[in-house]
């Protein structure tokens, strides 16, 4: 099918092709932000309400919990792992917090529960899967019912309801208030506290990734694992660090959540598991493995929230808001494949 | 005993009869006709839907839409009783049938044809799935009282001792039995999943595999709807919710590797039938039934660890970590 290559021409190796246009236009996160801004554009047009300060302050409570896990699973798909118990690890803290919350305890101490038990649950999956060295996807089905089965267990049919004031506060009001200073254009927007923790993790995430030597590790190990562990990279460390971050993350939203709820049953943040994997896979994050950056992510966060509230403030219900979601997830992911068949074809 | 593990079924087998005795020696209610029957009745749903994964896992695939298929066939199946309801009855099963065989199709043709990743695909196609629910019966459910007497009383039939649910789940058994053993597209599935390099060079089509693992997947998933819808009485958006794992617990359970190529009918039903005790029968022993998810996810957990040591296969290796990466991606 290759067309014969001429002997001379073996050796010869070529210059990196230069940028062009192309390139760069077809970069992931570039789509990413023409969809993000045709995306505030039309709900702009479509609803007077969608460009206030408030509504979108308000909108980011609905996803940043999820994005905050989000920015863990980017890792692990990154290096071709992936944890689909976390949704059942938030509601297992979330129960370890009701029942702190009901001994006394304060707003530190609740969310220091809430990630420690993340912590414990994250280690597990890490153990199961580095030390008997199973796909993640299985021990993580697993681990899912077991999280979720004990919480039920505990729990029952009850709901825990009781929360000191100043925990419920953190969860509710805005962490930065608004501020004016006079000058229409020029304010301090208000901004609820899950949504600072995730551009503040965003941020931490994205320079650990794309700027430290453990961040080229995981691209490696996510490339190739066998070559990344002949390159002397400790490949199971590294996977089991990423699956005790991301407890630790669950634990943290399970938190926020709970302080922004007020309340916690055994059903507490169901299904969110394929919510937080189609943030990643959206944000351009290669489900083989190596690919993806933490930018992409957190403007496929911002898309998915942005389209959600706007179809929200329309009046569209949400089993509908996840159709226009699921086949954008599916078009955004075929699309560049369909115009690379089709140049492919051209060519030939 | 190391001979017994060897056969995964029959250690599989002999695990659940010991687990039916101790139940039956505690409450020998549970060991009557009647209760067997409904045991099976509840889980022939779970036997179809497991098997129907296990063909698109065996390619190295899997489709996590099949429970949105399912609510989404069902919910045709009951307008069309409900709207129309002279239609012959098998005209309306076949109405769910074919939905999910073109909705499997949906995923099996991208997924072939286009390279994209079953995960992400399904993952998709589930969101679609569900809300296409909603849009097509704007927003309302079907009611027992809205769908036609015939379309519900025919799961609750009894024949030979067995209501036609288990006897459907028992002839698409033997259909995959007969089709993954001897049939070229059946054999074919192993090899591309096993091998696809060497599936390739024995001229096997993958992308043809793949489309009909997906349609295989998606046309018992439009039958199970019609089954779920008529039995319970009710179509509505949340219908099997979540259920797509369970499905995939059951194929871990009996020994279908994640990994592609390796899985077997009988091991498939014995994981979905280990599923289906474990929910009928804490009732029975009295047990609060918000065990059934704890205990379910102990079982997956073992049966992967399990699986995990019979699998392994002494090789050359260089580096003694490297053979521990030579691990299934996920």
């Amino acid at each position: 099918m290759n067309a014969p290559v001429a002997q001379e021409d073996r050796y010869v190796v070529l210059d990196a092709p230069p940028r062009r246009l192309r390139d760069i236009i077809l970069r992931w996160e570039v789509i990413l932000i023409i969809l993000l801004a045709l995306t505030i554009v039309v709900n702009t047009i479509v609803s007077p309400y969608f460009l206030d300060v408030f509504n979108l302050a308000d909108a980011t409570f609905n996803f940043s919990e999820k994005a905050i896990i989000a920015l863990a699973m980017a890792l692990l798909i990154l290096v071709r792992e992936i944890d689909l118990s976390v949704a059942a690890i938030v509601a297992l803290a979330a129960m370890s917090i009701g029942y702190a919350a009901e001994a006394g305890w304060g707003p530190l101490a609740l969310f220091a529960t809430g990630i420690g038990i993340g912590l414990c649950c994250g280690i597990f999956n890490g153990l199961v899967v580095t030390y008997f060295n199973l796909p993640s996807i299985v021990v993580t089905i697993g681990t899912m019912s077991l999280f979720r089965g004990l919480t039920q267990v505990i729990l029952g049919d009850q709901a825990k309801t009781k929360y000191p004031a100043a925990f419920l506060e953190l969860g509710q009001s805005y962490f930065i208030k608004m501020k004016e200073t006079g000058i229409a254009w020029l304010f301090i927007p208000p901004v609820p506290l899950s949504f600072l923790i995730f551009l503040v993790l965003a941020v931490l995430f994205g320079l650990m990734l794309h700027k430290t030597a453990v961040g080229r590790q995981l691209f490696a190990i996510g490339s190739n694992p066998v070559a990344a562990r002949f390159s002397g990279i400790p490949v199971d460390r590294r996977r089991f660090l990423l699956f005790a971050v991301s407890g630790i993350l669950a634990g943290l939203a399970a938190a926020l959540l709970t302080a922004r709820l007020g309340s916690m049953r055994s059903n507490i943040a169901i299904g969110w598991e394929l919510d937080i994997v189609t943030m990643v896979i959206l944000g351009g994050v290669s489900i083989a493995g190596g690919v993806g950056s933490i930018l992409g992510v957190v403007l496929a966060v911002l898309v998915l929230g942005l389209v959600t509230f706007g179809m929200s403030l329309n009046n569209i219900p949400g089993q509908v808001v996840s159709v226009y979601i699921g086949a954008l997830l599916i078009a955004v992911i075929a699309i560049p494949r369909i115009v690379e068949r089709v140049r492919l074809w051209r060519v030939r | 005993m190391k001979a017994l593990f060897k056969h995964r079924e029959l250690a599989l087998a002999v695990l659940l009869v010991i687990g039916v005795a101790a139940i039956g020696g505690y409450q020998p209610a549970f060991l009557e006709w009647d209760n067997i029957g409904d045991v099976l009745t509840e889980t022939s749903v779970l036997f179809m839907m497991a098997l129907a994964q296990m063909a698109v896992i065996l390619t190295r695939g899997i489709d996590l839409s099949v429970a949105a298929n399912l609510a989404l066939s069902g919910m045709i199946a009951a307008l069309v009783s409900q709207y129309h309801p002279d239609t012959p009855l098998f005209l309306m099963i076949l109405a769910g049938i074919l939905s999910g065989l073109a909705l499997g199709m949906i995923n099996g043709a991208l997924i072939a044809f286009l390279g994209i990743p079953p995960i992400v695909m399904t993952l998709g196609t589930l969101a679609v799935f569900r809300g296409m629910i909603i849009l097509i019966a704007g927003g309302d459910q079907v009611n027992a009282s809205e769908m036609g007497v015939a379309f519900q009383a025919f799961p609750k039939q009894v024949i030979l001792g067995l209501t036609t649910p288990v006897w459907i789940a028992a002839g698409v058994s033997i259909l995959f039995w007969i089709f993954l053993n001897s049939t070229r597209s059946g054999r074919g599935l192993y090899a591309v999943g096993g091998n696809p390099v060497a599936a390739r060079y024995c001229g096997i089509d993958q992308r043809k595999q793949e489309l009909i693992a997906y349609a295989i997947s998606g046309a018992v998933a439009g039958l199970c709807g019609y089954l779920w819808v008529a039995r319970y009485g009710v179509a509505y958006s949340e219908i099997a919710n979540g259920y797509e794992l369970t499905v995939i617990a059951a194929c871990v359970i009996g020994g279908v590797s994640i990994g592609g190529g390796v899985g077997t009918v009988a091991g498939t039903l014995l994981g979905a039938l280990f599923l289906g005790i474990v929910m009928t029968a804490l009732p029975v022993l009295q047990i609060s039934p918000f065990w059934q998810m704890a205990i379910s996810g102990a079982v997956i957990l073992a049966a992967v660890i399990i699986n995990a040591r019979a699998e392994r296969r002494p090789d050359k290796l260089i580096l003694p970590e490297a053979r521990r990466l030579r691990r299934i991606r996920a």
